[in-house]
């Protein structure tokens, strides 16, 4: 007898888990009369965001997420889309992170990021119930309460509580990545999921700024069981805005030696005609880690880079 | 010299003229933000450990090391030998040097010890050792062979998760740096 694939023939309840996750999120968009779309992987170039490095692919690149496609069909006028597509994000390598990954993307108008946070505990409740969590669930050890509403943190609240450095300490230092990977994201969200909102505006390059201060961008992560789960905007629709914000981040990139990214024209000439409306990111390879109670990326997906 | 991006488990690199080795690493990338790569690094002489968060900035110096191929001889008071087949050298490691490694070690095992001037300090021991079972339940025939796992011993005593047709008395391969089954070995 052949020697079944072991390590690959292990991942069959993972697989199946996140085959049943994937239908329900379907379901649950169809419910509510999205379109689901589908946009080019291969494009001209992703937007340009200071940390986010796209794999070149014959004079252009694999997309790093969906965004620009989708907003210029918000723009012309499909209100309500999503998309379940794969991504490539270049040397993102780890126990949560592949090169090539699964997102989940959808935006709609008329909301803006505080009322994506309610869509976000509709759909991932919805999910959850289809797999058969009525309650809670557990993540590595992590109790995960479900009964809404959802824990909301502002980031500023967030570091003053458990960081050693105040968030604006932190940015004056260059020293923001490390805090929140070292002391604020193992402290949030240990009962149940959390949406922390609220970014300097720096640090949410298509996020529209509050109309009441203006050095704070509309936007929301949420974490589940210690997993960045989602990213969410309220979306910014002033294409001169838009236009700086890309230069900064196309500045950065030449300071740092990184590739440059072609200024997303077509996307800033469809900009004006966009409505108002909030859009999320979402891990899907994550989500099945929370369902499948797996350690690693590597345990939801059939075959990571290595293994080809 | 290498960039952030070739840091890894087991890695090995020189930090003030000492050489230390990454012995827990893990990468990570808060939403929007930059890598970041967290490293536990070891010193391979005398063994005291920190932990250090680098970015894709940093690069590192290759630690100064020398590797000669030796065979595994026997361990007493806690003391590993290895010896030079061509100049029947010995030299003695600890087990903390040893490490994770004496769950791999077979008698005549053919391995690189690793030298920092004239010291030995390390074994870097093959991706893969074929090992006997020692201890394994059982199998019955009414399993599934697919997707199941048992926990198996071999002969150094180190146990691990196999697929449940494995029985005692077989050679198995094992991945020396994941600790994992591989396969069965045909003799």
């Amino acid at each position: 007898m052949m020697e079944a694939d072991w390590r690959l023939a292990k991942k069959k309840e993972a697989l199946h888990i996140r085959a049943a996750m994937i239908q329900a999120i379907r379901g649950f968009f169809m419910g509510k009369s999205f379109l689901e779309v589908e946009t080019p992987i291969r494009i001209p170039g992703p937007a340009p965001e200071a940390h986010i490095d796209a794999i070149p692919s014959d004079g252009w690149f694999l997309h790093t997420s969906p965004e620009l496609c989708m907003k210029r069909l918000l723009a012309a006028g499909y209100p309500r889309i999503f998309q379940i597509t794969r991504c490539f994000r270049g040397a993102e390598r780890g126990s949560r992170h592949m090169t090539e990954f699964t997102l989940l993307e959808w935006y709609e108008s008329g909301i803006d990021y505080w009322r994506m946070m309610e869509v976000c505990e509709e759909l991932l409740i919805a999910v959850a119930h289809s797999l058969g969590y009525t309650e809670d669930l557990t993540y590595r050890g992590r109790k995960i309460a479900l009964r809404r509403p959802w824990e909301r943190l502002s980031l500023w609240e967030a570091f003053r509580r458990h960081a050693p450095l105040s968030l604006e300490d932190a940015l004056e230092r260059d020293r923001f990545d490390e805090m929140m990977v070292d002391a604020v994201e193992p402290n949030i969200g240990t009962e149940g999921p959390v949406f922390l909102y609220d970014y300097p505006v720096a640090l949410g390059a298509l996020a529209r700024a509050k109309p009441t201060d203006t050095t704070v961008a509309e936007r929301f992560e949420l974490y589940m069981g210690g997993l960045e789960l989602a990213n969410a905007f309220s979306e910014l629709t002033d294409a001169a805005e838009q236009r700086e914000r890309f230069e900064r981040e196309l500045t950065l990139r030449r300071t740092w030696g990184k590739s440059a990214y072609p200024m997303p024209e077509k996307f800033l000439a469809a900009l004006p005609a966009m409505p108002e409306s909030s859009g999320i990111a979402l891990g899907v390879d994550r989500l099945a880690m929370i369902f499948a109670d797996a350690a690693s990326i590597d345990d939801v997906i059939s075959f990571a880079t290595e293994d080809l | 010299m290498y960039s952030a991006s070739d840091l890894r488990k087991n890695l090995k690199i020189q930090i003030d003229g000492a050489p230390y080795v990454i012995v827990d690493f893990s990468f990570t990338k808060p939403g929007k933000g930059q890598a970041l790569y967290r490293c536990k690094l070891k010193n391979m002489i005398n063994g005291t450990q920190f932990e250090r968060t680098y970015r894709s900035v940093d690069t590192f110096e290759p630690a100064d090391l020398k590797e000669k191929k030796m065979q595994y001889l026997y361990e007493e008071d806690g003391k590993y030998c290895f010896m030079d087949t061509e100049t029947y050298e010995q030299v003695y490691l600890s087990g903390d040097q040893v490490g994770d490694a004496t769950n791999f070690l077979s008698d005549n095992l053919d391995a690189e010890i690793l030298f920092f001037g004239e010291e030995p300090i390390g074994v870097t021991l093959p991706n893969f050792v074929d090992l006997t079972v020692t201890v394994a339940e059982p199998w019955s025939k009414g399993d599934s062979v697919t997707g199941k796992s048992k926990p198996i011993v071999v002969e150094t005593g180190y146990s691990l998760q196999a697929p449940p047709f494995i029985e005692e008395g077989e050679k198995i391969r094992i991945d020396t740096r994941t600790g994992e089954y591989l396969t069965r070995v045909k003799e």
